[in-house]
């Protein structure tokens, strides 16, 4: 299975519309980040919850909002997400890294990493979970329900799947 | 923390100030009573009313100046709401969008859940803004002041900070009657992004 390029992971998004980046960093994220960054696409945030909000911020003046953070930051962003997202129909594209998969990853991360779909089934945000060769599949179909259903829609990132900054 | 002179006025007076000076400038208003009072007082397409995610007014009002640039965003913000997202002023003296004004109406009570205190009256939210960076920082309590610092900042590059120091008192004003969606539907388009 080969790693998707941070530069190839960036043009998908961009092929796929999206145009406004902000998020809080993660290192399973870093490759993604320093790509848009470079390229002056990147707005950082201070905390998840101000991520989402400021996402929204942009739909509503016209951009295609994605917001990077690491799992654990969904429990920051839960309540904007649920109170102004879910309720007003603002969309954006969630890229989170999947912290804590399979229980392999340090003690702070267990919980949300085996407990992250459940609590986005409870919430009724749709997700998929990216390889290399679904990518392309899967972003056709965050587009959709994005544009469709003008809901947040998640792509959960497992490590190795992008290639980060230290490998 | 009291006004050194001067008449205070309500939030619903600063309001009305505010809104006899904005022409067609979008408005992202906070939760709460903020949202119910400027529906009550200026209903207009403009204006985006949050009836959940406390905290969060600022940072949709830097999302949308970051996605407007050329379009002059105001805030209604409260007291409650700006020690909730308090990062978030860090996020706006450092982006430092000029486009923003940021209208905080201090009344150093959380009003909406019953006059509970908060710490506004202990910290100068004022104080932090400056260190955080905007651009201009005005304190004002008195209508005419409100109006002249308002019209300044709108006229002017920011980000800007104005706060309000405003009364407890609270305006009989009915719940946000429209549906969040259609709440976004009608905000984009008096936008342009219809």
């Amino acid at each position: 299975m080969a790693v998707i390029d941070s530069d190839d992971f960036v043009k998908a998004l961009r092929d796929t519309g999206f145009d406004f980046f902000t998020g809080v960093p993660d290192t399973i994220l870093g490759g993604i980040i320093e790509v848009l960054s470079d390229r002056r696409l990147y707005t950082p945030s201070v905390r998840e919850d101000e991520a989402v909000a400021m996402a929204a911020g942009a739909f509503l003046g016209g951009k295609i909002p994605a917001v990077l953070m690491q799992n654990s930051g969904l429990g920051n962003a839960l309540n904007v997400l649920m109170s102004l997202h879910l309720i007003y129909r603002i969309p954006c594209l969630l890229i989170v890294s999947w912290r804590g998969f399979e229980g392999k990853d340090a003690p702070e991360h267990l919980v949300m990493g085996q407990t992250m779909p459940q609590l986005m089934d409870a919430i009724r945000i749709p997700y998929r979970t990216p390889a290399p060769e679904t990518l392309v599949d899967d972003l056709r179909w965050t587009a959709r329900t994005f544009m469709d259903q003008r809901v947040p829609v998640a792509l959960f990132l497992k490590k190795g799947v992008v290639k980060a900054i230290q490998p | 923390m009291q006004p050194e002179e001067g008449v205070m006025q309500s939030r619903a007076q600063a309001m009305h100030a505010l809104f006899e000076i904005l022409g067609d400038q979008p408005v992202i208003v906070c939760n709460g009573f903020p949202s119910r009072e400027a529906q009550k007082i200026k209903d207009r397409a403009g204006n985006f009313y949050m009836i959940g995610s406390m905290g969060a007014a600022a940072s949709i009002g830097v999302g949308l100046a970051l996605a407007k640039p050329d379009q002059r965003v105001v805030v209604f913000d409260g007291d409650g709401n700006v020690l909730m997202g308090m990062g978030t002023l860090a996020t706006i003296g450092a982006l430092r969008p000029k486009n923003l004004t940021h209208v905080v109406f201090d009344n150093e009570v959380y009003g909406t859940t019953g006059n509970q205190p908060s710490y506004s009256r202990i910290v100068r939210l004022d104080h932090v803004a400056k260190a955080a960076g905007y651009a201009t920082v005005e304190r004002v309590w008195e209508r005419e002041d409100i109006m002249y610092e308002f019209k300044d900042m709108l006229a002017n590059d920011g980000p800007h900070f104005l706060l309000i120091k405003v009364n407890e008192q609270i305006e009989d004003a009915d719940r946000v009657a429209l549906d969040p969606a259609d709440i976004t539907k009608r905000f984009r388009e008096a936008v342009g992004q219809g």
